[in-house]
């Protein structure tokens, strides 16, 4: 008889998802529950979908073993570029749309032109596309802000996808919420049983059953917990249909393709991926070309959730995205880190904010408390990691 | 009175007293003993012996993962005093070392394998690294680091080397030297080298060999950690084994036999007769692989050419060996035809199966079946973060385990169990992450990596460079193999004895030509070693 092989579910992917949790639970337990009201669950994804977005895509420049600096002039130049495209050209949504991700390919091809093809190292060429996006904004706005941007419009980063709302307790609840509960739910079982079956078809080491209904549970009841709460509240925010696409497309991209393993090797060990077949200029002119393309994404969004462009806009965002990377796991030095551990980094973040706003904690004390936690969570990270070795 | 218990103490109290005596009269300077040390409940050494004589070359030898590193680690005080068990006696003092400041305070230096210059800095900073020569505390005194220096650099045989050059601009044996003025700086008593000529060429580590017998007779202690067994014969008055973690014997010149099989037999617990296992049922077929007409120059010099007018070819089958020095050529030329991943302005044609191909970039190369184990795996081979499953299939991804540009993660893992067991990667997983193996089952990981892209033809660079006997035994059985799947190989190798050992035919390479061709029956070093000379001789 074969020895049946199994194989401890590994905590330390989830040692992150589970500092979510207790912060969460902690603020949860200072604002008296007022963080796990109806309307705060429904901001806390407004308020992040963008840096989710753009952790996404700074994750892939993480994971080469950069940074991009420009994200956050990017951002705001291409909610300028709609914003002048609706106001003052008073064009159709569509058209400030295309032009807006238009823009943010062209940032994101020049930076990727710079590192990749002519070697100036990202960080300098990144600084500068930093410095020049925020100078253009400024130009291009007259160092004004453009609004009011038009209802059609304003839906990518406000609205809410279509509801179908019944009584429920004191108020009403969106069966639309509901429904898509218990799909996802229905897809963490089914994934996870095919998951089993593959392993037991390749004969590979199983994880004990109880730790895995356990991961389940803990994930369903997630679910449940989140939609419920929006379901009481307006449904389903557009955001957070935009943000799981991104999200599962990039985890698809990192984890399964060909393309993604690629970026992984360049980072890991650059000359060892060149000496391998992989055109490593290529794969740093794409991390670089998609983040200006994200970056758009979530200069409309903002934009769109503001209803307004302003030069301001995306001030800091590429420090929360890059932080946000860092906390989910990624390697300074490039070639670990993963798409999960970015947004769950980014969802961090944002619960934090949101904690210390609804707790009354000024922003200036917010940052000091941000920077403490992404010091913290690494300084660990780095140690648990030493004492392995 | 328990007479069985006495009866049982007498022969050992005897022997104590035995070896106290001998001690007293060699004058021991180091003693290291009943050594233990756990990495996380794994006994890297176990009970653990090792008694040095003043002023003699102790040799360290044994396979890779024996322990002889971590012993030294102890000595140095890497591991501080308390992480292990067992007593280390220096100048007959009983030593609690911390740091590598105790050690080196009492006169014990550790040269590293990997070494510890600042290439930027002159010979003169990087000589006084860590131990400035200053005049009131902190302002270098630039005058008397220069001239202490060019004293220390005489002492390893650099006197005329100027110290106020970068030492990233001097070859690899030079730096090695300078590690040792470096050492000498710090006056030392006992000098520990780890692996000195893993990266030199035999006549560097020839020289670096004879300074240290010139050290001897300056009274300085050495302790080398060396594969290279014949450099041990060489140079050592004694010689310790370890094994697993346990020491197997100390062998003294004059009265013990020093030769390579006595050494073999004690490193890896059994006679190694035939340390290249003899290839059968080998058919040699057509030519598969011909480079005709091959030039190169350097990268960023376009005037000097690397490679001149070379033509070789392999046979289905054969394995063919580049021999030569270091610097003659033989890496460039593997990693020009290697899709272009060397110099510039490259002439010539190369023929796979018979056809012409043009190989421009690595991924043509790998698209039209050749494959390049590169020398230095672990700058050039291997994502030491990553795994080893993603290791082997990072060069095969492409054509192998993906469909429309995604990757078939089942059969990944399918194939990497499968080259995992075929050539004896010793790991828990094929998700272990690279970096924490040995360097034998790294160097297994990249063989696999290339086969993996089904070539037809392999160049091998330096296969076993710093790997034991045994992994290496390993490494020339899967060249076999290949040969035998009837794969053109090509093997790349400083080590001469590995040249004629595994190859059916050999061309001599020297400054970027080819300098001769030798059939295995009349390969030999010394025609190897005639053909270079020649060939120097020509170019005159």
């Amino acid at each position: 008889m074969e020895k049946k092989k199994v194989v401890n579910v590994d905590m330390k992917q989830y040692g992150m998802f589970i500092v979510l949790i207790a912060v969460y639970l902690i603020f949860a337990i200072m604002t008296g529950g007022k963080n796990m009201s109806y309307a705060n669950i429904n901001n806390l994804i407004m308020q992040n979908g963008y840096v989710v977005i753009l952790a996404v895509g700074m994750l892939l420049c993480v994971l080469t073993g950069n940074v991009d600096l420009g994200v956050g002039s990017v951002v705001a130049l291409c909610g300028a570029v709609s914003g002048i495209v609706l106001v003052d050209l008073k064009a159709n949504m569509w058209v400030a749309i295309f032009l807006a991700l238009l823009i943010g390919l062209l940032c994101g091809m020049f930076a990727g032109f710079f590192i990749a093809i002519m070697h100036v190292p990202p960080f300098i060429v990144t600084l500068a596309t930093m410095l020049m996006g925020r100078g253009a904004t400024y130009t291009i706005l007259k160092a004004q802000t453009k609004g009011p941007l038009p209802e059609n419009y304003n839906f990518i980063g406000a609205g809410f996808l279509p509801t179908i709302k019944v009584p429920f307790g004191s108020g009403t609840i969106d069966l639309i919420c509901i429904v898509v509960a218990i799909i996802a739910s229905v897809c963490i079982v089914f994934n996870e049983i095919k998951g089993i079956n593959t392993k037991k078809k390749y004969n590979f080491p199983l994880n004990p059953i109880w730790q895995l209904i356990v991961k389940d549970t803990v994930l369903i009841f997630i679910v449940w917990f989140v939609f419920y709460k929006i379901g009481r509240y307006n449904g389903v925010p557009f955001v957070l249909l935009i943000m799981c696409i991104i999200v599962g497309l990039y985890y698809f991209i990192t984890s399964k393709t060909v393309a993604g393993r690629q970026i992984y090797a360049l980072g890991g060990n650059r000359k060892a991926a060149q000496l391998s077949g992989i055109n490593t200029d290529k794969v740093f002119f794409w991390v670089y070309t998609n983040m200006g393309i994200l970056a758009a994404v979530a200069g409309i969004v903002l934009s769109a959730r503001n209803g307004s462009a302003t030069p301001k806009a995306g001030d800091q965002f590429e420090m929360d995205a890059i932080a946000s990377c860092y906390l989910g796991g990624a390697a300074v030095a490039g070639g670990a880190g993963t798409i999960m551990g970015a947004v769950v980094g980014a969802f961090i973040m944002g619960i934090l904010n949101n904690g210390m706003s609804l707790f009354g904690w000024s922003t200036d004390i917010q940052k000091i408390v941000k920077g403490a936690v992404l010091l913290g969570a690494v300084t660990v990270d780095l140690m648990s990691k030493r004492k392995k070795s | 009175m328990n007479s069985l218990s006495d009866m049982d103490n007498f022969p050992k109290d005897y022997y104590k007293i035995w070896r106290r005596k001998e001690d007293r009269m060699s004058d021991i300077i180091l003693e290291m003993n009943h050594i233990t040390k756990e990495f996380s409940g794994v006994k890297a050494l176990d009970d653990v012996n090792l008694k040095v004589k003043q002023g003699e070359i102790h040799g360290l030898c044994g396979e890779n993962g024996a322990g002889k590193s971590t012993l030294m680690n102890i000595l140095s005080g890497v591991y501080g005093h308390g992480t292990y068990t067992g007593d280390v006696i220096y100048k007959g003092e009983t030593c609690r070392f911390n740091h590598i400041k105790d050690s080196e305070a009492k006169g014990i230096v550790i040269i590293h394998q990997e070494l510890a210059l600042s290439p930027l800095l002159s010979v003169a900073e990087n000589v006084f690294l860590g131990n400035e020569q200053t005049t009131i505390k902190g302002v270098i005194d630039w005058t008397e680091t220069r001239k202490k220096a060019a004293e220390m650099l005489a002492k390893v045989g650099l006197e005329h080397e100027n110290v106020n050059v970068p030492v990233g601009t001097l070859g690899v044996g030079k730096q090695q030297l300078i590690e040792i003025a470096k050492a000498m700086a710090k006056k030392v008593d006992l000098l520990i080298l780890d692996e000195p000529t893993a990266a030199l060429n035999d006549e560097e580590s020839r020289k670096l060999l004879d300074i240290m017998l010139d050290l001897k007779k300056q009274g300085v202690t050495c302790i080398i950690i060396s594969h290279k067994l014949n450099e041990l014969e060489y140079v050592c008055d004694s010689l310790t084994i370890i094994r697993d973690g346990h020491t197997i014997e100390t062998l003294t010149k004059g009265q013990d036999d020093f030769g390579e099989e006595r050494v073999i037999k004690g490193m890896v617990g059994r006679e190694l007769t035939n340390r290249y296992p003899v290839r059968e049922g080998v058919t040699i077929g057509d030519v598969v692989f011909e480079v005709n007409n091959w030039n190169v120059y350097h990268p960023d010099d376009a005037e000097r050419q690397m490679i001149k007018d070379v033509n070789i070819k392999v046979h289905a089958g054969e394995v063919v060996g580049l021999a030569g020095l270091m610097g003659a050529g033989r890496t460039e030329f593997a990693m020009s035809v290697f899709g272009k991943s060397y110099g510039q302005k490259i002439s010539g044609t190369v023929k796979i199966n018979g056809k012409e191909v043009h190989l421009n970039s690595v991924k043509d190369a790998i698209n039209n079946k050749l494959a390049y184990v590169s020398e230095d795996r672990k700058t050039y081979g291997l994502v030491l973060i990553d795994s080893i499953k993603r290791n082997m299939t990072m060069a095969a991804l492409r054509n192998f385990f993906s469909k429309k540009g995604v990757v078939n993660e089942n059969e990944e893992i399918v194939s990497a169990e499968e080259y995992k067991k075929r050539i004896n990667v010793k790991s828990n997983s094929i998700e272990q992450v690279v970096g924490s193996l040995s360097g034998g089952n790294q160097q297994k990981v990249v063989l696999a990596k290339w086969m993996l892209t089904q070539p037809d033809v392999l160049i091998l660079d330096e296969p076993t460079r710093g790997i034991d006997v045994g992994a290496k035994y390993e490494i020339y059985c899967v060249i076999n193999d290949l040969a035998k799947a009837g794969k053109a190989v090509i093997v790349i190798s400083s080590e001469m004895q590995e040249i004629i050992g595994t190859c059916d035919r050999v061309y001599v390479i020297n400054e970027g030509e080819i300098a001769g061709e030798l059939n295995k029956d009349e390969v030999s070093q010394e025609k190897i070693m005639q053909k270079i000379m020649a060939h120097n001789r020509k170019g005159e």
